[in-house]
């Protein structure tokens, strides 16, 4: 974890309301697990608290690490507004990202994602592929003109759509489209990371699976396991697990979503 | 002697820096980010007897300039703290002064970690937390009747190995009726102030947001409330205040100084820049100079 004023070096709009920064800075020389996050100050003094975004890729070449945020409230509208060329205060690499280092090339993962969980999932198929592992995604959004980083999925694997309203692949949602599509399929990893329903239908899913994980989404303060702002509860046991530094990234069936 | 450098009951301070209890856990991960022994001083998390889980989430919502937090005391109970968390600091920041944060549902519970919470090596004092707005028992329920906080003050000073800094609640009448039962009960100082109660009501459920429904409000929003009450302390007694609330720079701490506090605590400024007190201990010097003050000592009206 370093704590840097990373440049703002090109901020793209990918749909109605997701956008793409890309900043520069040593931080990309970091080792990164997919699955970590920065935290990001938003250049606003009445804005105190920092803003966590799970890393969409990494560049060490380049120096640049990309992020991919939907404009929810005041923090993330401001700074979809930045100019380029900006700095940044980031704090990360954070937390605990997704395992991988138990596959082999040749095996399969499944990679599924929803909405904005979608982002730290494109470093993960990346890195996967890297690695010689076989990827298939199976991914979600509301509404076709939502869909982003299309082909830049394809381009890792095999991809399955869902949109809620049935504007682009599947009509339903993500777990409708694993019971109509993946129950005759094995993996030897399952990844998964979105809102809270698709969390609940991976976990459940693969709740006995040696090798699935989930990410979760929690409102922080500190955002590297001081203040215990972003607990949630561990299932088996009574204790109480921080999102931003025992996770993001859990096992399923380890922790009440 | 350094300009910085403050004296106070149980602690000699090299500046007038640290970081407040909650925000700031028991330092190991901010070690990753800087070399505590920069610090003043460290106040650790609340400690109380058995292990507590606290509050349902979400337990922070931003505010203008602020935050709501309601943790609720999360902390691993006095045992694991005794045996892991202030020996890791002691191992490796042996010079740090531990201001342990004291808290609990009924004054035996406060009594018995004072106890033993005093006789770790590198604990140099106590704030009695007499104040959490979080929890249903115990806590603000203390330190918002002076006939309570008296007794309790009382109690934990008898068996205390360090000096006892009561921490105020800013969520009275009169911030000084409390402030004169503690010293009249033994209190070796003050700090003040913890958060104002508030609350935030998400719009899409028409319900409160935090789990807690209310919650304590911190950060720049609140620095006037503290200046203020840390006058009015000033003004009827001569008591060490550890002085917090809202102080993200050198500039606040300089004013929460001028108001009659000895010593700073930084609290959810941490949240936005995790060095912010190494980064205003840096920016002291200069700004003492524009405002032609020689030491932070020179501040002190009351020693």
């Amino acid at each position: 974890m370093i704590q840097e004023k990373l440049t703002l070096v090109a901020q793209e709009q990918l749909t109605d309301n997701v956008f793409e920064m890309v900043l520069k800075g040593q931080m990309a020389h970091e080792p990164v697990t997919p699955g970590q996050f920065v935290d990001v100050k938003v250049p606003d003094e009445s804005l105190l608290l920092r803003r966590p975004f799970g890393i969409a890729s990494v560049d060490p070449n380049r120096d640049e690490i990309r992020l991919v945020y939907r404009t929810v409230g005041k923090g993330t509208h401001l700074l979809s507004e930045l100019p380029v060329g900006i700095q940044l205060d980031t704090l990360g690499p954070l937390g605990h990202g997704f395992p991988t280092a138990f596959l082999k090339p040749g095996q399969h993962a499944l990679i599924i994602g929803g909405g904005t969980g979608i982002p730290p999932l494109y470093e993960l198929s990346r890195q996967l592929n890297q690695m010689g592992v076989v990827v298939t995604h199976a991914i979600g959004f509301g509404r076709r003109d939502q869909i982003f980083y299309a082909d830049e999925f394809r381009a890792l694997g095999e991809v399955a759509y869902a949109t809620d309203d049935g504007s682009y692949g599947f009509h339903g949602h993500i777990g409708m489209l694993l019971d109509a599509q993946f129950n005759d399929r094995q993996f030897d990893a399952v990844y998964a990371c979105g809102p809270r329903g698709l969390l609940m239908a991976v976990d459940n899913r693969y709740r006995d699976h040696p090798h699935a994980y989930i990410s979760m989404e929690s409102r922080m303060a500190c955002g590297m396991g001081e203040c215990a702002a972003c607990v949630v509860a561990a299932k088996r046991k009574e204790q109480l697990l921080k999102v931003c530094s025992d996770g993001p990234v859990f096992a399923t069936g380890k922790v009440e979503i | 002697m350094s300009r910085l450098e403050v004296d106070l009951p149980g602690l000699h301070l090299k500046n007038p820096i640290m970081p407040a209890s909650g925000c700031f856990g028991f330092g190991q991960h901010y070690a990753e980010l800087y070399d505590l022994n920069r610090l003043g001083a460290i106040i650790v998390k609340a400690a109380t007897l058995e292990p507590r889980k606290g509050n349902p989430t979400p337990r922070v919502a931003e505010t203008a300039s602020g935050a709501l937090n309601a943790i609720g005391l999360q902390n691993p109970g006095l045992d694991a703290i005794m045996t892991e968390k202030l020996p890791w600091l002691n191992d490796r920041f042996p010079e740090l002064p531990v201001i342990a944060n004291v808290a609990g549902s009924t004054e035996d519970e406060y009594v018995a970690v004072c106890r033993r919470i005093s006789t770790a090596p590198n604990v140099a004092a106590i704030e009695l937390n007499i104040s959490c707005p979080n929890v249903a028992h115990g806590g603000m329920q203390f330190g918002t009747d002076p006939k309570m906080a008296a007794e309790l003050t009382r109690a934990c000073k008898a068996v205390s190995q360090v000096p006892v800094y009561v921490k105020l609640s800013p969520n009275v009448t009169d911030i000084t009726v409390i402030a004169k039962a503690v010293e009249a009960a033994g209190a070796d100082g003050f700090s003040m102030i913890n958060t104002l109660v508030g609350m935030q009501i998400d719009l899409k459920t028409r319900k409160p947001f935090l789990g807690n429904r209310t919650g304590g409000l911190s950060g720049a929003a609140i620095k006037p409330v503290a200046v203020r009450m840390i006058d009015q302390v000033r003004h009827i007694s001569a008591l060490p205040i550890i002085g917090m609330g809202g102080v993200s720079s050198a500039e606040d701490a300089l004013e929460l100084l001028m108001a009659g506090a000895n010593a700073i605590a930084v609290g959810s400024a941490n949240f936005g820049d995790p060095q912010a007190c190494p980064h205003i201990i840096d920016a002291l010097p200069k700004a003492m100079d524009q405002y032609h003050i020689e030491t932070i000592k020179s501040l002190s009206t009351n020693l």
